[in-house]
């Protein structure tokens, strides 16, 4: 089909929609620049958060690390077995063989004992310092840029305009299931129900969720918010919080990477940088029957 | 104002290509600007500079550490590093049950002192149950007994121009080309004279054990397991960390780790 770039209006209700809508300028500055703050400091958070884990590939329930009791539920370790070492992760005591990426990895004939590899961690060989180094940094980072975009987004209008969820929501909630379920995406200026679920999610749950996590694991922190690690259930089973919202962070960043693929990354990926963002024409709005009786 | 926006958005446009290049050049590159003294490690160190002053600003001088209770002792206190010195000093001080042993405080003070370990425990002591958090991860939970720093360093009267409490060790940590290196480390005089802050000679109501740091060993609360010395012989007051190892104010510290173990 070739592609029709018309401006004028549609008479006939069978002639083929013009395939452009306008040119809208979508995202603010404040999006934008926090968006891809984010995006640089949670890439850096999680490579030197996965060496910080590395020095204790374990985690656990509770005030204390179980050593003479257990309540040890992760592990991913290396064991000798008859056919050589090999890495294993268990997971509430179900323990799976994972030989080459998690707890035995390395480049053929020089593999060693790390729970996650040299290629997922920063510094790529081991360094607890240094990654404490890069991981607080851009801890720093990660949470003035929330706090910025949270005063913006309240002045500017952003978050109650494009995020704060409206009982329209919740009506086209199963419609927006199954298009994103089919790949049927229509650009429009406003998010659909599930990017503000996702979006809002990550904003408002897991992104503080993170920082209440690490701020209870700091002994000094400790000290001035002592409740903190009460209602967490204790320092250790903080730590295991801290571990899963990553597990959970790294599940958005590629349902968001493949959710741009499918519906037009040079278009999404415009609207990220530039602000402007390319609509889909009139006629293919929410309620086209309407429009083309 | 239209001139701005488009300047604006090249310069973002420009800018989120260059992240994106430093992420996919690989991490070679990135390490190799991490060692100590780098300047990018450098620079991402101010960071450390940034938690320890909004740590004290909000914790303060006083603001004591979480301590539990006899039901959350529920295992020997994990030891870690070094677990039994293999120092001939101490080994002949162990084979005496530490009788010739005594504590030296010295450096930048009015009065230096020389203590036995009878009258460290004739001070008046405290005792607490507190977690122990390593910087690897994992936390246990342990009471100690101890006698305040405090008022060892009352006893010894601070000259105004200390700034930190060195505690120098008796244990090797690592041998080197240039000889041993036995283990060292600093603390500032809040912590120093914070009222947890206890030079420990019990633990779980018995003598400190030798794979704990007996004969003595620090309790800093608040900070890390690393910030906590063991088989402590001397404590010198110094002004700054010129005089201390490397520089950095500590033996880990001078091994990558930043000077702060509050987070």
């Amino acid at each position: 089909m070739e592609a029709i770039a018309s401006n004028e209006p549609v008479v006939e209700t069978n002639k083929p929609v013009p395939k452009n809508g306008p040119l809208i300028y979508r995202q603010s500055g404040w999006t934008r620049l926090t968006h891809w703050l984010w995006a640089f400091s949670l890439f850096f958070m999680l490579l030197s958060g996965l060496q910080i884990f590395n020095a204790r590939p374990q985690l656990y329930i509770g005030k204390q690390s179980g050593f003479e009791f257990h309540n040890t539920i992760l592990e991913i370790g290396a064991e000798n077995t008859a056919n050589g070492p090999r890495g294993f992760t268990e997971i509430f005591g179900h323990r799976f063989d994972t030989t080459g990426v998690l707890g035995w990895s390395g480049p053929p004939g020089q593999e060693t004992q790390r729970a996650f590899p040299s290629w997922l961690t920063i510094p790529s060989y081991y360094d607890l310092g240094t990654a404490r180094v890069v991981h607080f940094f851009f801890a720093w980072v990660l949470t003035t840029t929330l706090l910025i975009w949270l005063i913006a987004g309240l002045i500017n209008g952003h978050i109650r305009r494009d995020l704060a969820p409206r009982v329209d929501d919740l009506r086209k909630l199963p419609r927006d299931i199954v298009d994103h379920a089919k790949l049927k995406f229509h650009h429009t200026r406003e998010y659909n129900t599930l990017q503000k679920m996702a979006y809002g999610g990550v904003l408002f749950v897991l992104l503080p969720l993170m920082i209440i996590t690490g701020l209870a694991m700091s002994p000094s922190m400790n000290s001035v918010l002592p409740w903190l690690n009460e209602i967490l259930g204790g320092r250790q089973t903080a730590r295991t919080i801290h571990f899963t919202v990553m597990l959970m962070l790294v599940g958005f960043f590629i349902i968001h990477i493949l959710m741009i693929l499918a519906a037009g990354p040079i278009n999404e990926l415009r609207s990220i940088i530039t602000g402007w963002y390319r609509t889909d024409p009139p006629a293919k709005h929410d309620q086209p029957t309407e429009r083309s009786a | 104002m239209a001139k701005f926006q488009i300047s604006r958005r090249k310069f973002l446009t420009a800018s989120s290509l260059g992240l994106s290049g430093i992420a996919l050049s690989g991490c070679d590159a990135f390490d190799s600007g991490l060692g100590i003294g780098g300047g990018l490690r450098s620079f991402l160190e101010n960071a450390n500079g940034l938690t320890y002053r909004a740590q004290r600003l909000l914790a303060g001088r006083d603001a004591l550490a979480p301590e539990f209770t006899e039901a959350d002792i529920r295992q020997p206190q994990r030891p870690n590093g070094v677990t039994a010195p293999d120092d001939d000093t101490y080994k002949g001080l162990l084979a005496n049950n530490f009788a010739d042993w005594r504590l030296e405080v010295t450096g930048l003070v009015e009065k230096p002192l020389s203590l036995s370990r009878e009258q460290l425990q004739n001070m008046p002591s405290r005792t607490q149950i507190t977690r122990h958090d390593c910087v690897e991860g994992w936390s246990c939970i342990a009471k100690w007994t101890g006698t305040p720093l405090s008022l060892v360093l009352d006893q010894a009267v601070v000259k105004p121009q200390a700034r930190y409490v060195m505690f120098h060790c008796l244990d090797t940590i690592e041998q080197s080309l240039s000889g041993d290196i036995k283990y060292y480390g600093t603390i500032d005089l809040i912590d120093a004279r914070h009222p947890q802050t206890i030079l420990a000679y019990g633990l779980n109501g018995k003598p400190l054990p030798v794979e704990n740091g007996a004969p003595l060993r620090v309790r800093v609360e608040r900070q890390l397991g690393y910030k906590m010395p063991k088989y402590l012989y001397k404590i010198e007051l110094v002004d700054s960390f010129a005089n201390v190892g490397g520089g950095r104010g500590g033996y880990w510290e001078d091994n990558g780790y930043d000077w702060y173990g509050g987070i």
